[in-house]
């Protein structure tokens, strides 16, 4: 019975092993980086040791399915510009933001920004990233790219950061001095979109951070998933210009199955705790916090 | 090594997280520790007391203090004449860092010289002197690491370490001088 038990458990392992195909192995100068192919999809993932750290995925069959549940979301930014010239992506994972960005609006200008000269490699040579004339890649940190981008005078109407891993958080990256940074680096109509936590104590702090530089913002989550905090410039624009904004993109976004309508109704508003200490260049434990439970 | 973790913290904001910055960090705190042993053994030769090495400590805590006043404007200037980040962090760390390393590096071969009164004591004196600061270097490090930045600010941290260092020159040049009297 227990041999019996023992085969039946060793074919469902086989078997669940089987349908994932290893393309691409790498120890990077930051991270392990896995390409795998599970049935029709293929992702990018950063370690092994935790399932669910898949960073990128696509079909390679269809390019115009977003696989990931954040993917759409990402381009929430869309509701507050709907019409963005210059895009700024703090992390470029499989690229694949980036691609849909160059889709949706031809001619767009795209600076992309990613610490690992490697997951660059890989973006290009396993998930079809494009750099079109408009794309400008760079193997920085996205923090020093921000200041000499400051320095320089450049301008983008949508940033998007996207830098943490499942494991471990760029702890400059996440602090009021940045995020003001990035609001200087905004034009006057300008984004910023943020994918983050949504649990710990972090949790609290993060928003706070968020709150301290931008004022109010949309609180974008779903169960069981990242949190995404959409932030403007200048405030957020009446419920009316959002609904005009949907009304201005709708269509355009209908075949990646981005809805803009049902994005904005995952705003959950103001429900963190009120008194969590704001994150500063001085105090940054953002992996510490993210350790602990909320209590 | 807390100021070095804090280091790390300190250059971020400019340069980066990347492994380059620690690399900077590390090789400039070794260079710094060489040469403050060299000068220390050197300092040491000429009329050895607890009152100089008390000076040690004071001048290893004044050190600290541009760190804490003028780290910001200084790494400003260094980011807008240094575009590459690599060569940043290490000019960066150099001058931040280097001094109040090198005055921290003399205070263990001074201290050999206080304690050594036979050549024969010599060897186990230097090896308690090393199980001392290496054993402290380590409790600093995890200390700082696991809870020093969970509570306080880089800065907040800094002062307390100034504060130890003022702390321990005073005692030692009181010893000292208590010892002169009589």
């Amino acid at each position: 019975m227990i041999r019996c038990c023992i085969a039946v458990l060793l074919l469902g392992l086989t078997g669940s092993l089987a349908a994932e195909v290893i393309l691409h192995t790498e120890k990077s100068l930051y991270r392990n980086i896995e390409v795998f192919e599970d049935g029709d999809i293929r992702c990018l993932r950063f370690t092994v040791r935790r399932r669910e750290s898949r960073q990128s995925c696509i079909d390679p069959d269809e390019p115009d399915r977003l696989v990931l549940p954040y993917t759409p979301v990402a381009f929430g930014g869309l509701l507050i510009n709907p019409a963005p010239k210059r895009v700024l992506l703090v992390g470029l994972g499989g690229g694949t933001i980036a691609n849909v960005f160059a889709r949706l609006y031809p001619g767009i200008s795209i600076d992309a920004v990613e610490i690992d000269p490697a997951v660059i490699e890989v973006a290009r040579n396993y998930f079809n990233f494009a750099e079109r004339a408009g794309t400008r890649v760079f193997a920085q940190d996205g923090r020093v790219y921000a200041r000499r981008a400051l320095r320089n005078g450049a301008r983008y109407d949508y940033i998007l950061v996207d830098a943490f891993d499942g494991d471990y958080i760029p702890e400059h990256l996440m602090t009021a001095e940045f995020l003001e940074e990035c609001r200087q680096l905004l034009t006057n109509q300008g984004v910023l979109v943020a994918n983050t936590f949504s649990s710990s104590r972090l949790y609290n702090s993060e928003s706070a951070t968020y709150e301290s530089v931008f004022g109010d913002f949309l609180n974008l989550r779903r169960r069981f998933s990242n949190r995404v905090i959409v932030a403007a410039k200048n405030g957020l624009p009446s419920p009316g210009t959002l609904k005009s904004n949907i009304a201005l993109v709708e269509a355009n976004l209908a075949r990646f199955d981005i809805d803009l309508e049902q994005i904005l109704a995952l705003d959950r508003g103001k429900d963190w705790r009120g008194k969590a200490r704001v994150l500063t260049d001085q105090y940054a434990p953002a992996n510490l916090l993210r350790g602990r439970n909320d209590d | 090594m807390a100021i070095e973790l804090l280091g790390g913290r300190i250059l971020a904001p400019y340069f980066g997280n990347s492994i380059y910055v620690w690399g900077s960090l590390i090789t400039v705190f070794m260079l710094a520790l060489s040469i403050g042993y060299l000068l220390g053994g050197r300092f040491s030769l000429r009329n050895p007391s607890l009152l100089r090495f008390g000076s040690l400590f004071l001048f290893s805590a004044a050190a600290v203090l541009p760190l804490l006043f003028f780290g910001n404007d200084f790494m400003d200037i260094v980011f807008e004449h240094i575009e590459d980040p690599r060569y940043g962090s290490l000019v960066a760390s150099l001058v931040l860092f280097f001094l109040p390393t090198v005055a921290l590096g003399m205070i263990s071969p001074y201290a050999v010289r206080l304690l050594v009164e036979h050549r024969d004591q010599s060897g186990h004196v230097a090896g308690k002197l090393y199980f001392v600061s290496t054993i402290g270097s380590a409790l600093g490090t995890l200390l700082t690491s696991f809870y020093l930045v969970l509570y306080f600010e880089v800065n907040q941290i800094l002062v307390a370490i100034f504060a130890a260092l003022i702390l321990c020159g005073v005692v030692a040049a009181g010893a000292g001088r208590r010892t002169l009297i009589p």
